[in-house]
Formats: C-alpha cells, structure tokens, sequence
C-alpha cells in the first residue's frame, strides 16, 4: 500500500504474503514465439495509414536476468498515450485528441542475445484524478514474462529529465531511489537514427531461477 | 565479471509499477486467451469463472487475470519440467482474461494433475494465478484450488496457509452447472484472499 497513490487503500491487500516455495508451478511459465507476433507489432509509427503525429524515437535496450544472463525469446508487451497524452481506450476521458495513426500497443520478442527495439513516438503526459493537478510524467507501460510465473515484471518506463518525477506518487511508490533511477531510460546519442528518430536505451532485470525445485526424482 | 552485491545477485531487478488502466491497448481480445486448455485436451472439462473485488466487496473491472496450469497429468508445458510425463499438445496452460462490469472473466481448462512440491510430497490440483490493476503496485500471486478435492487435505503448500485462510484460495462447484466453477479474489477487505510472495 501506498497511501499518496489513493487507490491503492481499497486494493492493496493488508495480511502478510505467505513465502511459496519455489515449485515446479513457480519455476515454469508461458512460452511465447514468433506465431504471437506480427509484422510491424514492433513499430508503432506502421500501425495505420499515416505516420502518427508526435517526436519519433526508438527505445531499446536488453532484457536480463539478475544474474547478469540474457534473456532470450521473451515477450516484451507495451503500451503508451498518443503525444497529445491520450491513451486509445474507452474510459480515458482526458480532453486531448486521439490520433487516428496511432494505436500506443507493441509486442515484440527478445532476439537470442536478450536485445529488443522499439519505433514510437515520444508519449506526452497527461492529467489524473488522483489528487487535485496530478499530472502523469510521460511514460511507456512494460510487461515481460521471463522464463516462469515467478519472474514476471510489469513496469512503466520513464524519460530522463522529466520535470513531473517528483510529484508522481506512481513513481514515487518505488521506495528505493536507485530503483527508482533504474525505470528512467537514458538517452543515448548512439542510438539515434540521423536524421531520423532520438533514441532511449531501457535495460529491463528480470528475476532469476532462485531455487532449484524438487522433481519428485528418486 | 561484475561483483554481486549483497543481495547476490549481480544486477538489481527493475522495479515493478502498476499495470494502470489501459493495458488493454495492447492485451486485448485479439491476444487474450479464454482456452486455457483446447476442446480436444485430455482431462476433465472446467469452465472457471473468476470474480474480482475491492477492500468494499465492489467488482473490480479492467483487471488481467492470468493463469498458467499443469495438464492433466501433471506436467507443465515448459523446458525446466524434466518429468517423464507427456505434452498434451491441446493444452496450451497459460490464459488471460480482462474483468468485465461484474468483476468477473472466464476461462476453459481442464482440471490439473498433480504435480511434485517441496520435498516430494504431491501438490494438489491447483492453478498458479496472477492478477494486476491500478492501485496495485506489483503483481499478486495467488492459487485456486478446487473445493472438496481429497489432495487438498495432504498439499504442502496450502499446508503453509493458515487453516482459517485456506477456503479464501478454494473454487466452489456452480449448483446445478456440472464442470463449472466459481472463484472469488478479495484484493482486501474481511474476506482477503491469501497472496503468495514468489
């Protein structure tokens, strides 16, 4: 529970979580592959017949395991608001335009050395309810699998220098400040396309296999 | 070779943000997955619906459910179990839902063999569950078991729950709709369900 993010007072549970040690259903999970994905899944500037409007950029980056391994062939899902800072979804109500060339939904897999690329465009931030001028710093939703049940990660992906950080308790929810250092992307000359698209480096850390399970094996 | 902290590990994971209320950008109907289990998949059918509430008793709606299962012998469909026990390849085992204006969403699947848990001892029929809203931080893990079940008596993981808790993780029979069942998650509130730290 975070009291400064409301609703978190109605949802967060309030009994201690009961440690499961680590079996079989834990250390395995679904399995995804190139059949989940299609052709431009992966660029959110292709979806439609225009090019949507907004500050393209590419974020990318490696997926890896807290053991410092790649993580290969996983499924990285995303989702973003338009650069106007309205998301395509029935119950966002903030006044801003929706852009009829941008849906803000990618999916994409790890390659076999845990890289993954995005194309978009630079989401914009946006207004919510949660306290009187809350503001939500511009971000891009996450979600991986890794390898089992027990490493899945949801995570929002952030801008460095966004002058919103301070104030947003949904950032702020993260109580360690390196932790919260570690969900702002870096901008990487680098990774610029000239001429072309700004780029954003996001390394994601999944959790390792913590323990081995017992097989039942004699 | 990086050093590892104290925590041993080499790198830190990234911190979990809640999933918000708009994932459904991106998982929707098109790449949800209602047959957790297809309709030529071994085993004993079930429909599972599964119901969501707040701290209040009120449904929770845009929340992902997720579930991921072992088929009807017992063996999941995933490289690290090393069982000698076939794939049904009907049977996927993963499937996720969005709660609708009730709270509620529905899966079909199959019930689960069982499959080995700390030290040996034969894990009841259960589902691994996971469930993310907004105003939820990081995920929740939790399990559904099957009420009435004979294994449940000798599980070793619902042995780590307190007696008076357990019914909080049980499905219960529809009356009158063979093969159905019905799961209620509290996310707080008097009757909170039991949540696990994986």
């Amino acid at each position: 529970m975070y009291p400064p993010y409301r609703l978190t007072l109605t949802r967060a549970p309030r009994k201690p979580l009961i440690v499961l040690p680590h079996t079989l259903s834990e250390v395995t999970g679904p399995v995804f592959g190139h059949g989940d994905i299609r052709e431009a899944d992966n660029d959110l500037t292709r979806q439609h017949e225009g090019e949507p409007i907004g500050e393209r950029i590419t974020v990318s980056g490696k997926v890896l395991d807290d053991n410092g391994r790649p993580v290969p062939n996983t499924l990285i899902e995303v989702w973003q608001c338009n650069s106007a800072g309205r998301y395509r979804h029935r119950i966002d109500q903030h006044h801003a335009p929706l852009d009829p060339n941008f849906s803000g939904g990618g999916r994409t897999l790890t390659d076999a050395q845990g890289n993954y690329r995005f194309v978009t465009i630079k989401p914009g931030p946006y207004p919510w309810e949660n306290h009187p001028n809350a503001w939500r710093p511009a971000h891009i939703h996450f979600s991986l699998y890794g390898t089992a049940f027990a490493t899945r990660l949801v995570t929002q992906m952030y801008f460095p220098g966004d002058p919103l950080l301070p104030f947003c308790p949904i950032f702020n929810s993260i109580p360690d400040p390196k932790g919260r250092e570690r969900v702002i992307s870096k901008f990487e000359l680098n990774r610029t396309e000239p001429g072309w698209s700004l780029g954003f480096r996001f390394d994601i850390v999944v959790r390792g296999r913590e323990a081995t399970p017992f097989e039942g094996k004699k | 070779m990086r050093a590892k902290s104290k925590t041993g590990r080499v790198l830190e994971p990234t911190p979990w943000c809640t999933v918000g209320p708009y994932f459904s950008v991106t998982v929707n109907d098109s790449n949800s997955v209602r047959a957790i289990a297809a309709p030529d998949a071994k085993g004993e059918r079930v429909k599972l619906i599964c119901a969501v509430f707040d701290r209040d008793g009120k449904p929770v709606t845009d929340t992902l459910v997720e579930i991921w299962q072992a088929n009807a012998d017992g063996k999941y469909n995933h490289p690290a179990d090393r069982q000698e026990k076939s794939i049904d390849s009907p049977f996927r085992g993963f499937g996720r839902q969005i709660t609708d204006e009730n709270g509620a969403c529905e899966f079909e699947t199959i019930m689960p063999g069982r499959v080995p848990g700390p030290r040996g001892a034969l894990q009841a029929p259960h589902l691994e569950v996971g469930v993310f809203t907004r105003g939820v931080l990081k995920l929740l893990a939790t399990r559904i078991y099957f009420s009435g079940d004979a294994a449940n008596a000798e599980c070793p993981v619902l042995a780590l729950v307190p007696k008076t808790r357990r019914a909080t993780l049980m499905a219960l029979p529809v009356a009158g709709q063979p093969g159905t069942w019905r799961h209620e998650i509290h996310l707080s509130g008097p009757k909170e369900t039991v949540f696990f730290d994986v």
